[in-house]
């Protein structure tokens, strides 16, 4: 039998092996600046016999337009490099730059505004306002940012479009379905103008079809140059980016890598791009 | 796998050629498990062998066979990777020639028939390699098999972000290949699951 398209049949034994490194990424000289870029950093809660580990030497770089997952176990610290990476924490040790940026180095209010103008969140519980509207959600952030009010209703519509809920603009929260409320939540994530999307159990709280759309989403976001970066215990999800890193433990222990058809098409001597 | 059933029932569709049907058998599965021509050829020997099919009375056609080879490898692309042609340096090689073609006979037709009556048990399917090597990884001393299982969870985790991404380019129209891949994606996620249960029975098991 020829080869499958997908390099091996189903069931058959593997033959990668499990890397040692805790880096996780797969720059070239051509690549453009990473939007996200975590460098030997590590977290640690307490002291002495109460140290805990949450995450250690962890290296991880995104792209425009690259969308990767990561995998563990509870407790691996998947949602601590999410929170490093999006400046809600501080790590002990290494270096978090966002867009070329230093979190360390910056002051509370200048994290605070590269967290409102360069960053998106997506939680599992959706986090909307109850006593605002879809649109009014989605424009808060914008407005906090010092947007006026129709310039900000103008991009919470778009964003909204965007996702595919705009009959939903004037709707609140409590009238949503879980698949409504979570994709206004991203579209408030995506408005404005930011280029990393963080997203911590998105379908957590959905059924299989809503999980779906939401990674419809989110794909189309990195298609269109977003860096997305996914926390999720589901595979499939997970296999809608472009490549899954594993955790255990506070350790990046693996990463699926680039598909058979990326490196063909960054191969040269392929004709690739 | 049931190529012989999978040509007879390509068969019952229309006559073909051992060509014709090895491209609809790739176009049908997405290329899944592609057939080379030889096992198509001797897959039809031992059909006509069996009485189950036979040469069309009119006999010969002539078929235009085209391959798409990438310059830097002689392999087809095709059988690879569903490469973009105008991503990859291609060459074409058309060749022209008498071809024997073949259709069902009535025996044939009632192989086909019986084959969509009767449902696939567990025994057809033949030994899964995965199980029977995590039996006996479990049970050998000296085996590391964390090492196996987070080996093999990234081989499945790579294969299941191939088979999405193929899935997603798809049109809907396309049925059999939408099952033939939602088929991969739910087993390739029923075997990543499972090697979470062995984790866990590990686990316990030294509690």
């Amino acid at each position: 039998m020829t080869t499958s398209r997908f390099g091996q049949p189903h069931g058959a034994s593997p033959v990668q092996p499990v890397s040692s490194s805790s880096s996780s990424s797969r720059s070239t000289p051509s690549d453009p600046a990473p939007v996200l870029a975590l460098h030997d950093v590590s977290r640690v809660h307490g002291e002495g016999a109460r140290r805990v580990n949450a995450l250690l030497h962890a290296n991880l770089v995104l792209h425009p337009g690259e969308f990767v997952a990561i995998m563990g176990p509870s407790g691996s610290g998947k949602s601590t490099l999410l929170n490093l990476a999006g400046g809600l924490d501080t790590p002990s040790s290494g270096q978090v730059l966002v867009e070329g940026r230093d979190l360390a180095s910056l002051n509370a209010a200048e994290r605070a505004a590269v967290r409102r103008r360069s960053i998106g969140y997506v939680f599992q519980d959706f986090n909307l306002l109850p006593g605002l509207t879809a649109k009014e959600n989605v424009q808060f952030p914008l407005e906090l940012d010092g947007c006026n009010v129709r310039k900000a209703a103008a991009a919470a519509v778009r964003a909204l479009d965007e996702v595919g809920v705009s009959e939903l603009a004037d709707r609140l929260p409590e009238d949503m379905s879980g698949g409504q409320a979570q994709r206004v939540a991203i579209a408030r994530a995506l408005v404005g103008e930011r280029r990393l999307l963080l997203a911590d159990e998105p379908t957590g709280a959905l059924d299989s079809n809503s999980g779906t759309a939401i990674l419809e989403v989110l794909r189309r976001r990195a298609d269109d140059g977003a860096a997305v970066l996914l926390v999720t215990h589901e595979p499939r999800f997970a296999a809608w980016a472009d490549r899954t890193v594993f955790l255990r433990d506070g350790r990046i222990i693996d990463d699926t890598g680039p598909s058979d058809v990326d490196m063909l098409l960054d191969d040269p001597e392929s004709g690739g791009a | 796998m049931a190529i012989k059933e999978a040509l007879l029932a390509l068969l019952q569709r229309s006559p073909a050629s051992a060509y014709q049907l090895k491209k609809e058998f790739d176009a049908t599965t997405s290329e899944t498990w592609p057939l080379n021509i030889g096992q198509v050829s001797t897959t039809l020997q031992r059909l006509q062998r069996d009485g189950l099919i036979e040469q069309c009375p009119d006999n010969e056609i002539t078929v235009v066979e085209t391959t798409t080879v990438r310059s830097t490898n002689a392999e087809p692309y095709r059988d690879k990777v569903a490469t973009p042609p105008n991503r990859a340096a291609t060459a074409t090689r058309t060749k022209a020639q008498p071809t024997a073609v073949w259709q069902l006979t009535d025996t044939g037709r009632e192989a086909v028939s019986q084959w969509w009556s009767t449902p696939v048990t567990l025994e057809q399917r033949g030994r899964d390699e995965l199980v029977m090597k995590l039996a006996f990884a479990v049970t050998t001393p000296g085996v590391d098999v964390t090492a196996l299982i987070q080996r093999q969870r990234v081989a499945l985790q790579r294969l299941l972000h191939d088979v999405t991404r193929a899935r997603r380019a798809l049109p809907p129209s396309d049925v059999a290949g939408l099952l033939v891949l939602d088929h991969h994606i739910f087993a390739t996620e029923a075997e990543l699951r499972w090697l979470d249960t062995i984790d866990d029975h590990r686990l316990r098991a030294r509690l």
